[in-house]
Formats: C-alpha cells, sequence, structure tokens
C-alpha cells in the first residue's frame, strides 16, 4: 500500500460517491420526493457529531484514562432523552422564524440584533476553526501513515512536507470546493441543503462501518473475543488500571463536567445545529432520534476500549493510541481493513468539515460580513437591483476562507499541544451559547444587553482559561503567562482565584459559564425588555406564534417595495415565486394585488430572513417600512402569553365579579319578588277577610230569619237593616278594591281639564252637610275666592275630598265634632287641609293609615264604617296628579289631612 | 396516528424521569459501586455496567418514544 | 246548669247575630269587642265556650288563645276559634295553639250551633 496515489484514487472515489449522493438527493428534493424526510437519516445525519476526534481520538484516550472518553458520549444521551422538550422547541422556534443558524437564533431571540449575531458568529469562528484544523491534521495523518506502510511512521516525528506537498492541503481544497458545491447551490429561504445532509448520512454509516470492521477484527481476529482482550489485560498491571477510572472526587467531578459540557455541545456546536435544527425537514424526526442518535454513539463505541487495549499489547510503545485503528490492522498485513479505515476516517472528517464550514459561512455571511457591507454606503450596494449573486459569492468565499485558516491553523500548530486538546476547547467555547440560548427559550425577560454581557465575559473567560493557556502550553505565548500577569497568583490561568483541584476544562467550563450566566441574569434584570425584546421574547419562549412577530410592524408596505427589496437578495425570480405562493395562500389572485399590510411585510421579512438572517432582514425591512413605534403596552398586551393571562383571569375575575352582582341584583329582585308575592298573598288574604265579615252578618242573619219564622216583626226589622247595610258595605268594598286595582295597574281612566279646587270642595261639603248635620258635627270652609285652578280630573279630585271628610267626621265625636276645611295657595302649588278635633292619630300609626286594610280608629270600642281602602286610594289619586298627601296630628289633638297640587300654570290664584 | 395530548404529556414526563435516571446511572455516587476491579462474563465491571444502563437507557427512551407511534 | 258562652268579635253586627243564636239555645251569654275584654271576661264569667275571632284590636284571637291555653285554671274552656281568613295555614295555626274547633267565615249558623251543642255536650 505504498502508492499514495492508491489512496488519493480512493479518496477521490468516495468523495465521488459522496457527491453523486448529495446530487441524486437534491434532484429527488426538487423533484419533491425527499430523500432526507425521514427520521432515521435524520438521526443518522446527526452522527456527524463523530468526527475524527471520535474515529481516531477516543481510541487514544481510552488508551489514556480508560472509559475517559464517554461521557463526550453519555451527555448527548441524557440531552436527546431531553431532546423531545429542548430539540422540538427549538426546531419549532427556528422553523417559524427562518432561523438559518445558530448565530441567527440568539440574535432574533434577542430582538434581532445585529451585534448579537455578529457575536455568537466571532465565538464559533475562533471555538471552532482548530477543530477543523483537527479534522485535517486526522485525515493527513492517517494518509501519511498508509502511505508509508509497511513502515509504522508515526508522523508527529515525520518532517513538516512543504505545503504543495501536504496531503491536509489538498484535502482542504477538495473539500472547500465540495462544501461550495453542495453548500451554495442556490439561496435557499430556509437555508436547507437536503444533498449535503444525505450525503451526511451516509457518512454516518460509513463511519460506523468502518469503525465496526476494524473493531471486530481486532476483537476476534487478533484476539479471541472480549473476554481474551480483557482478560489478558488483567494481567499486565499498566492495563489493568484502565478498567477502572481514579476513585477520587476530583475524577467524578471531571467525569461529570464532561457529560455537562457534551450535553450542551450537541445542540450547541454550529454543526450540529445546522443538521438537528436548520436542516430538520420535519419536527416529528425528533422523536425517533432521541433514541436512534444515542444508540449510534454506543454502537461506534462498543470497540474502542477493546481496540484501545489491543493496541497497548500489540504495541508496547512508539506508536500513538490516536492511531491504533489503522495501524493495529496494518501491522497485522490487513491493508484492505486499513484502507476501509482510511475511508471511514475520511468520512468523518469530511462530514463535520462540509457541515461546520457550511454552518459557519452563512453566519460569517449573514451576521458578519452583509451587515457590514450594508452599512457602508460607499459601496452602493442599497442600490443594486440584485444582490443574491453576490450572497452567493460572499458565502463561496467564507467557506474557502474558513477551510484555509483551518488549515493555517493545522500547519501553525502541527502537533503542539493546542491541537490535541481542541476537542475539548471547542466544547467549551460554544458551551457559552447556552445561556442565551436555553435562557432564551425558557426564560422572557432575558435582554440583549444581558445575552451581549452573557456572551462577552464567557467568552473571555473560556479564552483566558482555556484558549490562551493552550497557546502558551505550545509555546506560542511566553511560558510565565501561565504563572498569571504580573505574577499575581490570584490570576492564574488555570488556577483562577485560587481553585485548584480542577481539571482545566472544568475549572475553565466553572468561571466562564459562571461569568457568562452572571453577567446574562444581571444585565438582563438590569431593565424590562423593551417591545422588540418582548415580542421576540414571546415567539421563542411561548409555543411560537408564528403571526405574531407581524405585530411588531405597525405598517404595512406595498408589494411594489417588498418585492424588489426581497428580489435583490434571494433573486428577482425566487421573489416572485415566493410572493405568488403567498398570495395563493392568502386567496389572492395577483402578486400586485396583495393587500399592503403588516401581514406582508412580515413575510417578506421572514422571507429575507431565511437569505440574510433575521438581524439584517430586519434592518432591510425598516429601510421600506416605517417601523412600528414600539408601543410596549401594546405589544406587551398582544404578544406577552403571561400578560394575556394576567388579562384574562383579570377578565374572568371581571366576570367573576359582575356575575356575582348579577347574582346579589338577583337575589334582591327575587326578594323583593317574594315580599310583592307576600304582599299579593296578604292582600288577597286581607280582601277575603273584609269580604268575609260582612258576608258572615249576611249570612247569619238570613239564615236566622230564614230559619226561625217566630221573630217577632221588631227584630225582624232590626235584622234585615243590618242585612241592608253589610251589602251596602259589601259593594262599597268590592267598588274600592276594583278602583284601586285599577288606579294601581295604571289602567284607570283619567279625565284630565282645568279644575276649580275650591269649587270642588265646596260641593264635597254639601255633598256630606246631611250627614255632618245628623252627627251633629260643625264643618267650617276658608277658602279663597276665584278658587285656584289645578290640573286634574274633577271627579277624582271630589272622590278624595269626600274620602276625608267622611273620614274626619266617622272620628269625631258626636255633636261636639268640628271639622275645617281651608284651601289656601302657596309657592305654585295648592294645599288643601281637612283638620278635626277628633282622638288623633298615634305616630306609629301615622304612615299605617295609608296602607290598605288598615284603619285608624282601634282606639274605638266602636269599628268605624269604612273600608280601609278609601286613604290608599286618595294618595294614588293625589300623587297622580304631581301632588301629595299626608296627616299631621298629635294624639289628643286632632288629625289634619293636608294634600297639595300644582297650581296649573295659566289659572292663578290671583283673582 | 398522532398521540392524544395526554399521551404526549405522559411521554414528555416519561422522557424527563428517564433523563433524571440517566443522570443517576451515569454519575457518583452510583458510579462507584461498580468502579473496582472485576469482571462479568469477561468484561470489566464498570465497563460492562456503563454500557449496559447504557443500553438500557436507549431502551427505555425508545420505549417511551415508539410507544403508540406518532 | 246553663252553659255559659263568650263571644269574642269586633264585628258589632256578627256579634249581634252570634249572642242572638247562643241565647236561643238557651246559653248565658257574654260579649267582648276586643282580646284583652276576652281575657277580663274570661275571668269574671268563666265561660264553658269560647267563639274567638281571629283578627281584633289589641290583642289577636291567637294571643287570646294562647294565653287561655296558658292557664290551667281555663283547661276545661272550650275554644271555636272563628276567622274570616280561610287559609290552610292558619286553620293549622289555630289549632296548634290549643283551639278546640275551627270555623271559617261565612258560617252556616246551623252548623256553628250544632257544634257548640256539641261540645258543650247540651
Amino acid at each position: 500500500m505504498a502508492q499514495g496515489w492508491i489512496l488519493v484514487l480512493a479518496s477521490l472515489l468516495y468523495l465521488g460517491i459522496l457527491f453523486a449522493i448529495a446530487y441524486w438527493a437534491d434532484r429527488r428534493s426538487d423533484a419533491g420526493r425527499s430523500v432526507i424526510d425521514h427520521p432515521t437519516v435524520y438521526a443518522l445525519s446527526l452522527g456527524v457529531y463523530c468526527t475524527t476526534w471520535t474515529f481516531y481520538g477516543s481510541v487514544g484516550r481510552a488508551a489514556a484514562t480508560g472509559i475517559g472518553f464517554l461521557p463526550i458520549y453519555l451527555g448527548p444521551t441524557l440531552m436527546f432523552a431531553l431532546g423531545w422538550f429542548v430539540l422540538r422547541k427549538i426546531v419549532r422556534v427556528a422553523k417559524a422564524n427562518r432561523i438559518t443558524s445558530i448565530a441567527d437564533f440568539v440574535a432574533s431571540r434577542y430582538g434581532k440584533s445585529q451585534l448579537l449575531g455578529g457575536l455568537v458568529t466571532v465565538i464559533a469562528v475562533v471555538g471552532v476553526i482548530p477543530y477543523i484544523a483537527l479534522q485535517l491534521k486526522a485525515v493527513s495523518n492517517s494518509f501519511t501513515i498508509l502511505a508509508s506502510s509497511p513502515d509504522l511512521v508515526m508522523p508527529a516525528r515525520a518532517a513538516a512536507a512543504p505545503m504543495l506537498q501536504d496531503s491536509a492541503f489538498y484535502v482542504a481544497i477538495v473539500l472547500a470546493a465540495f462544501t461550495i458545491l453542495f453548500g451554495t447551490r442556490h439561496l435557499d429561504a430556509t437555508e436547507r441543503h437536503e444533498g449535503m445532509v444525505a450525503a451526511i448520512a451516509f457518512e454516518s454509516v460509513v463511519k460506523l462501518l468502518a469503525f465496526f470492521a476494524v473493531g471486530l477484527y481486532v476483537t476476534y481476529g487478533v484476539f479471541d473475543g472480549f473476554g481474551d482482550i480483557f482478560g489478558r489485560a488483567a494481567e499486565i498491571p499498566r492495563l489493568a488500571k484502565l478498567a477502572v477510572a481514579r476513585d477520587t472526587a476530583a475524577a467524578y467531578g471531571s467525569w461529570a463536567a464532561l457529560t455537562f459540557l457534551s450535553m450542551l455541545s450537541v445542540m450547541l456546536l454550529p454543526r450540529q445545529f445546522q443538521i438537528a435544527v436548520v436542516e430538520n425537514v420535519n419536527e416529528s424526526h425528533v422523536a425517533r432520534s432521541v433514541w436512534l442518535f444515542p444508540l449510534y454513539l454506543l454502537l461506534i463505541n462498543v470497540f474502542v476500549l477493546p481496540i484501545a487495549v489491543g493496541g497497548l499489547m500489540q504495541f508496547p510503545e512508539g506508536v500513538d493510541a490516536d492511531t491504533f485503528v489503522l495501524t493495529l490492522p496494518l501491522a497485522k498485513g490487513q491493508e484492505a481493513i486499513a484502507l476501509l479505515v482510511f475511508i471511514g476516517g475520511l468520512s468523518a472528517a469530511t462530514g463535520m468539515v462540509i457541515v461546520e464550514t457550511i454552518a459557519l459561512s452563512t453566519m460569517v455571511c449573514n451576521d458578519l460580513v452583509m451587515p457590514l457591507l450594508l452599512r457602508w454606503k460607499a459601496l452602493g450596494l442599497d442600490r443594486r437591483p440584485d444582490l443574491s449573486g453576490l450572497l452567493l459569492e460572499i458565502r463561496r468565499w467564507a467557506i474557502a476562507v474558513v477551510l484555509m485558516l483551518g488549515y493555517a491553523y493545522f500547519r501553525a500548530a502541527g502537533e503542539a499541544y493546542a491541537l490535541v486538546a481542541i476537542g475539548l476547547i471547542s466544547f467549551a467555547a460554544v458551551a457559552q451559547f447556552a445561556p442565551a440560548v436555553f435562557g432564551g427559550l425558557y426564560w422572557k425577560d432575558g435582554t440583549r444587553e444581558g445575552a451581549l454581557a452573557g456572551l462577552t465575559a464567557g467568552f473571555a473567560v473560556w479564552a483566558y482559561t482555556l484558549l490562551l493557556p493552550s497557546f502558551a502550553k505550545s509555546g506560542w505565548l511566553p511560558a510565565d503567562f501561565m504563572a498569571g500577569p504580573f505574577g499575581l497568583e490570584l490570576l492564574r490561568p488555570q488556577q483562577l482565584f485560587g481553585l485548584t483541584g480542577l481539571d482545566e476544562i472544568s475549572h475553565s467550563l466553572f468561571w466562564s459559564l459562571l461569568a457568562n450566566i452572571g453577567c446574562y441574569v444581571g444585565f438582563s434584570l438590569r431593565r424590562s425588555p423593551d417591545a422588540r425584546e418582548a415580542g421576540q421574547a414571546a415567539v421563542f419562549v411561548g409555543s411560537g406564534n408564528v403571526g405574531a412577530g407581524a405585530l411588531q410592524w405597525g405598517a404595512g408596505a406595498p408589494v411594489a417595495e417588498l418585492l424588489p427589496l426581497a428580489g435583490r437578495f434571494v433573486g428577482p425570480d425566487r421573489a416572485r415565486e415566493a410572493f405568488a405562493r403567498y398570495a395563493r395562500s392568502r386567496g389572492v389572485r395577483d402578486v400586485e394585488d396583495l393587500p399592503a399590510d403588516a401581514g406582508l411585510v412580515h413575510f417578506a421579512e421572514s422571507l429575507l430572513a431565511g437569505a440574510i438572517g433575521s438581524a439584517s432582514a430586519r434592518v432591510m425591512v425598516a429601510s421600506v417600512v416605517e417601523e412600528a413605534p414600539p408601543d410596549l403596552d401594546a405589544i406587551m398586551n398582544i404578544l406577552d402569553e403571561a400578560s394575556q393571562v394576567r388579562a384574562h383571569s383579570r377578565e374572568i375575575e371581571q366576570k367573576s365579579r359582575e356575575l356575582e352582582a348579577a347574582t346579589a341584583e338577583l337575589r334582591e329582585a327575587n326578594e323583593r319578588l317574594r315580599e310583592l308575592d307576600r304582599m299579593k298573598d296578604d292582600f288577597i288574604s286581607t280582601v277575603s277577610h273584609e269580604l268575609r265579615t260582612p258576608l258572615t252578618s249576611i249570612r247569619a242573619f238570613s239564615e236566622m230569619l230564614f230559619e226561625d219564622p217566630r221573630i217577632d216583626l221588631e227584630e225582624r226589622k232590626r235584622f234585615l237593616g243590618i242585612i241592608v247595610n253589610e251589602t251596602e258595605r259589601l259593594t262599597r268594598l268590592i267598588n274600592q278594591i276594583l278602583d284601586l286595582a285599577k288606579l294601581e295597574s295604571g289602567r284607570a281612566e283619567w279625565t284630565t281639564s282645568d279644575v276649580d279646587l275650591a269649587e270642588v270642595v265646596r260641593e264635597s261639603c254639601d255633598a256630606l252637610s246631611q250627614l255632618y248635620r245628623e252627627k251633629g258635627v260643625a264643618l267650617a270652609t276658608d277658602l279663597p275666592a276665584g278658587g285656584p285652578v289645578v290640573q286634574a280630573d274633577r271627579d277624582r279630585l271630589t272622590q278624595v275630598m269626600i274620602n276625608l271628610l267622611s273620614n274626619a267626621v266617622k272620628f269625631v265625636a258626636q255633636g261636639e265634632g268640628r271639622v275645617r276645611v281651608a284651601v289656601e295657595c302657596l309657592r305654585g302649588e295648592v294645599r288643601v287641609t281637612v283638620a278635626d278635633n277628633g282622638p288623633g292619630i298615634r305616630p306609629e300609626d301615622q304612615d299605617a293609615i295609608f296602607e290598605k286594610f288598615r284603619q285608624g280608629g282601634s282606639v274605638l270600642t266602636d269599628k268605624p264604617v269604612g273600608t280601609g281602602l278609601g286613604l290608599p286610594i286618595s294618595r294614588q289619586i293625589v300623587e297622580y296628579f304631581g301632588g301629595s298627601l299626608w296627616v299631621e296630628s298629635e294624639p289628643g289633638a286632632g288629625a289634619a289631612f293636608v294634600f297639595t297640587l300644582p297650581l296649573a300654570e295659566d289659572g292663578g290664584a290671583s283673582e | 396516528m398522532r398521540k392524544s395530548a395526554n399521551e404526549r404529556r405522559l411521554t414528555a414526563q416519561r422522557l424527563a424521569a428517564l433523563f433524571l435516571l440517566g443522570c443517576a446511572l451515569f454519575n457518583y455516587p452510583v458510579l462507584s459501586l461498580f468502579n473496582h476491579a472485576g469482571q462479568v462474563f469477561g468484561i470489566p465491571l464498570l465497563y460492562a455496567y456503563l454500557f449496559g444502563a447504557w443500553v438500557l437507557l436507549i431502551g427505555l427512551i425508545a420505549w417511551a418514544v415508539e410507544r403508540g407511534g406518532d | 246548669m246553663t252553659k255559659k258562652v263568650l263571644i269574642v268579635d269586633d264585628e258589632p253586627n256578627i256579634v249581634i247575630s252570634l249572642e242572638y243564636l247562643m241565647k236561643k239555645e238557651g246559653f248565658e251569654v257574654a260579649v267582648a269587642g276586643d282580646g284583652e275584654a276576652a281575657l277580663q271576661k274570661v275571668a269574671s264569667f268563666a265561660p264553658d265556650l269560647v267563639l274567638l275571632d281571629v283578627m281584633m284590636p289589641k290583642k289577636s284571637g291567637y294571643e287570646v288563645c294562647a294565653a287561655l291555653r296558658g292557664d290551667p285554671a281555663q283547661a276545661a274552656t272550650k275554644i271555636i276559634m272563628l276567622t274570616a281568613k280561610g287559609r290552610d295555614t292558619e286553620v293549622a295555626k289555630g289549632l296548634a295553639m290549643g283551639a278546640d274547633a275551627y270555623v271559617t267565615k261565612p258560617f252556616s249558623t246551623k252548623d256553628l250551633v250544632a257544634q257548640v251543642k256539641a261540645m258543650l255536650g247540651a
């Protein structure tokens, strides 16, 4: 296998197959028959998590630390158990907002901040480029080893080849070309790359098969199964200790820290975010991935320890454990397996590099370059009609630059410490996104300043405690860097503030996340979120209300402005197509007929967001649309779920208060009704009593007369007289009851005219003069000449007067009684008084006598003749004409019944 | 067939419980119980335990998610 | 010995008719126009039977009835309540107060006399 050209050919062949798969998948996708629209493909593509760091590095790590390689895979397993909540939520939110990268995600969450997007991009680039370098190194190393077989040459000890003979250089170029071909074929609104994803899924299968092949070979070919390997290893003290982990608190702490770190990384690494979120076709695919992806991780790790132990037994020294997967088959002359391993390693490297560079180039283009170019007025970009070509160009250059940076780092680092440790250092870098991302998903009050401060602080601490020390250990920084600036012990990068006992990763993770979370929370709580942040918070934290974002655009903008704007970035044809689809979805036939409303603006913004990121999209749309003034209250009210709930509960409280009030009212009304019912019942009972009383006499006397014919004449006459009287009483009663019923129900007939009240009084007195004479009661009148005129019913007034006069005569003593009637005019009303010198009415009875069937005079032994209805009727009549009737009396000093009536306007009592 | 809201809630709770179970299984102190020399079917105890627990956890997660289909 | 009947009612005409009826049957009759007078008359006249109207000034028939029933000396005194209120609840109330009978107005003179005679065992 000395011929390098076979390796080159195999590599190119392999890349050709990848290319074919990607091409085929893209074609299928264009035809609407997506190959990646399947949960298993999704789960496999997530296998991009396993890079050469896994493929070669796990065995190396296992050879050094035993099971120490496992937390890197247990963490993702745990995270994916939560994937059902976290990943699905991120996917949902990202789809709703057309998120194109993790930088876009963070920028969008905190009010579409370009600054934040740029910062995340910088962190990602700084953190991840060395990781790309690691992949190039791995491919290059494996090439060197294979090419120089059957001699086992450790690349670390080989002299560095000049660049043009360096396989890594060509690997970088080929990968750049491949990535550009599949990463930037066109600008998609959703920034998805179906062909690329299909190729990545395929690569996951290849690297698993390759690793399985070598694992099976080593375990069952070289040795005699697991038992044999471990059994033999147990006899070698150096190897036996690999079977157990160090049993110290620090070791368990490191273990937990690594698990935690890889939990975060599996979500936050740009390539993981790209595959898991941006490239996700269907949210439901997440469900299967939560167990299939961990299963993949488990399978690819099954043979790690056997290979490590086998390698250590095979090569007592002189061979890098990182190369065991390759050197073990080679040492046994199994070149075919070695070639397969090489391809597997190649697939692990290419998968990582392709996805990572696509993700980074999108971020660099959307969140770094475009915002700067658009601000650079001198370029005149704001006048160019079609920027979509420029966008693609930027991305292609970004891919090339990222890969070249990776290569440059590789060249510079060589075998330095900085490259070996870079896997975990990268993990720790992207872990800085965790507070902003997960906080942003579940906490509404995070603000732009909070995210900026948290990211900056975390990044700075990470760089100081992990990145710069790795430079120092590589000899790029003076060694006394590790002693702390100015020799300050407290500030020693890897024993910050004197914290010792943690490994460097745990140490850095602790301080950087402490600073990060502290600043994120602290700065967020300095002010409440503004309207835009609150709006985005509602979209991210809430269940992803897609339309909610539209509310941020208070005004609309016409298609004539939005279409060209979108066209500039996504291409005029694609823009027109997208607008047409949108028009159809709104039931509008022509694109030009779309209403210029906030919904259209939102659509255009999200279309743009797919191409240039949400932060830039907002800026571009704002250039043609008046952004709604940040009416915090309005947006909070509409968007903020919590405030909606609050408003809702306030509403419910309000409703329940209203209901209570209504219930109380009803109860009151019911009470009144019952009272009325009781009164009616009482009234009927009283009426029946009043009617039965005369009837009783009539019946009794009639029966007596009828039964006993021997009653003498005198008696007979007396009885018949009683019968006649009681009959009259009954008649009167019935008439008055009917009268009162009419008055009360408002069905009484009134004949209203100008009435001379004095005349009515005079006539009434005349009518009763006979009665008064019979009883020997004096009746005096005091009437003004040309009596006062009122608007009233003459007969009714007469009825009132007669009632009052007959009442008076009823209660005064026979012979000595005196009744005086006076009519006088006072301030627009006429006042009639009927005063007697009777026994008077006790104060407690003065209201009662106006009730039905309540008679005064209970002091008298003789029951006064009357129905008990006269006064209630009189009061009804007087009140009907706008007056009032009352009694003034002192017991023993007589009673005066007084009523007033308003004077008619034109009739005065003047003359 | 889509799961009902109730089933989804149950699934979510099962997964959360499995996450906690995993955290317990893969960390101190449970881990320390198996951290000593010894072999199970010729495989180092700790190694066998970790992979066994891992398989169990994945199986349970798969059971929780795929039950009833979605 | 002639039985004594006390007539209590505030309607003069009803009193007249009852007085006539009772006298005709040979009872010794006394009359009271209200509740208070009735209680005084019961003490002085010691009637065997009281014809007691319910709706009266000063003291209602119920009160008079309750007072009589509360007095052990009057335990044997028969009470017939007369009322123009014919509702069932009032009948029940009257009987609950300890009245021996309850007659609604207007009553049949023949029935009333028969009832009085029956009660007095005459």
